[in-house]
């Protein structure tokens, strides 16, 4: 297997950045289709937000922490591309570390410091409340998170990515996890705080961490929170939907038509649902998927012991 | 390439670390202590550890943000929001610290230590885990336990209300009575 060559790591953001922005129209074409009006004009609205938000000013407000603010919409986007290094596009990454999946979970950690950052750096008081709420609503999804990955870690016996693929030869991950590709999901939505999962950055507070966010902070943060989502739908496909492998196509062309498959479904998650609340997700997270993670990990010890 | 990254890395560990006395934000603070030891995780990576250092990433990081918030919250002026120095008694919390870390760096520098015997192991992660689960699991059982019992018994003497204010006197209410409500409906 081995790694992708060392220019692979300036490809990497290029390819992120396109299947965000694909994710994007998409999701803007809906949105239009939706609303009645034609959805090919919602095909350019992510370029035009963008050349937008860098022509922007930056806005400030009163005694703001521009170190804090700024460091946290830097952060996001960087976070996601270092989650990303572990990926396989295709067969390989662009660095096959030996405790990938641990890399992958540190990383995507660190959008928990950039959202409460961000949320405090603008010294006002929606944007303290939607950082809270992100890390309130962090409690609740990480703990089941980590056992939904450390499942399928412990069903390749490996923590390293290349090799969870290469134990799904003959099944999928889905088939004998589907609680923890459940969970994963839906802590994959919760983590780029989306979909039903958008508390942190609701309405309700005025866009929360982002409230006061301007220019090119604002094009960082929600690119970044993009990127995070494309990031955590693609890592499914090696960690559960069996990688690259499939018939006809070429591996990288199986890994895109998996990740498209995974994000098509986050995005009719958030159409479908309406946000819920990080109290009540906790509960539910604590009292209801923890448990059921950890029955999954033990049906999993026990058919990986069974196999030795 | 690795004794420069060594070089930036162990330098903004130190500096970071300064930072904290330094600054008059508790949140900029926590956050300057968080990046002194991702810097710490960097060597712990650069000495070869993946998991181990990918581990201090993850548990630092969620430590620090749930610091953070505690930090803000128990501090004497109103919501720790207003500028504070992160230190009492000024010269002598210098001279410790200062002393502390040069009577360190001095031990690191000047003592004769033995030359390198053995090999790394071709994994260091299987390494690890086997000693963590062979050799030493009743030492990991028994710190687990006893970690698990101190968070409990924490919470359980840091919360004024009991079982008997969620379920009434006789512990018969069908509905608890909680000030927020949660998602499972009890």
């Amino acid at each position: 297997m081995g790694e992708l060559p060392w220019w692979s790591v300036l490809l990497l953001p290029v390819l992120l950045g396109a299947a965000t922005w694909a994710v994007l129209a998409g999701d803007a074409v809906l949105r239009a289709r939706a609303a009645g009006g034609p959805g090919g004009a919602a095909l350019v609205a992510p370029a035009r937000e963008v050349a937008r938000l860098l022509a922007g000013q930056r806005r400030t407000t009163v005694a703001a922490d521009r170190v804090l603010g700024g460091t946290g919409a830097a952060l996001l986007p960087v976070a996601a591309l270092l989650a990303a290094a572990v990926l396989p596009m295709g067969e390989r990454p662009v660095a096959d570390l030996s405790a990938g999946v641990v890399w992958f979970n540190a990383m995507e950690v660190l959008a928990w410091a950039a959202v409460w950052m961000v949320g405090w750096g603008s010294n006002s008081a929606l944007g303290l409340v939607g950082g809270y709420r992100f890390v309130a609503q962090g409690l609740a999804y990480e703990l089941p998170h980590m056992f939904a990955i450390t499942t399928a870690a412990l069903g390749a016996e490996s923590l390293r990515l290349t090799a969870i693929v290469d134990a799904q030869r003959d099944l999928w991950f889905v088939v004998v996890m589907p609680v923890a590709f459940a969970v994963y999901l839906l802590s994959a939505a919760a983590m780029a705080f989306w979909g039903p999962f958008d508390a942190p950055v609701a309405r309700d507070v005025a866009g929360g961490a982002a409230a006061e966010l301007s220019g090119v902070d604002r094009l960082a943060f929600v690119g970044g929170r993009w990127l995070l989502l494309v990031v955590a739908a693609a890592m499914a496909v090696p960690l559960f939907l069996g990688g690259g492998a499939g018939p006809l196509l070429p591996a990288w062309g199986w890994a895109v038509v998996k990740t498209a498959a995974v994000l098509a479904l986050l995005v009719w998650l958030r159409h479908r649902f309406p946000t819920v609340r990080m109290d009540r997700y906790v509960e539910l997270a604590w009292v209801v998927l923890i448990p059921l993670t950890i029955v999954q990990a033990l049906v999993v010890a026990l058919i990986v012991l069974g196999g030795a | 390439m690795e004794i420069v990254l060594f070089w930036v890395l162990a330098v903004a560990a130190v500096v970071f670390g300064f930072l904290v006395f330094r600054l008059n934000s508790m949140a900029q603070v926590t956050f300057a202590l968080l990046a002194s030891f991702l810097a710490v995780a960097g060597l712990v990576l650069l000495l070869g550890l993946g998991y181990l250092g990918a581990v201090i990433v993850l548990m630092m990081v969620i430590e620090m943000v749930v610091m953070a918030i505690f930090m803000i919250m128990y501090m004497m002026n109103p919501a720790g929001l207003m500028p504070m120095a992160m230190y009492h008694n000024k010269a002598g919390s210098m001279a410790i610290s200062v002393g502390t870390f040069v009577v360190l760096a001095a031990g690191i520098l000047l003592v004769d230590w033995p030359g390198r015997r053995g090999t790394p192991p071709p994994d260091p992660t299987v390494a690890l885990g086997e000693a963590l689960m062979g050799g030493q699991m009743l030492t990991m059982m028994t710190l687990g336990v006893v970690l698990f019992a101190t968070i409990v018994a924490t919470v359980v003497l840091a919360t004024d209300r009991g079982r008997y204010d969620r379920l009434g006197d006789d512990l018969r209410a069908r509905r608890a009575d909680d000030p927020a409500g949660g998602g499972v409906g009890r």
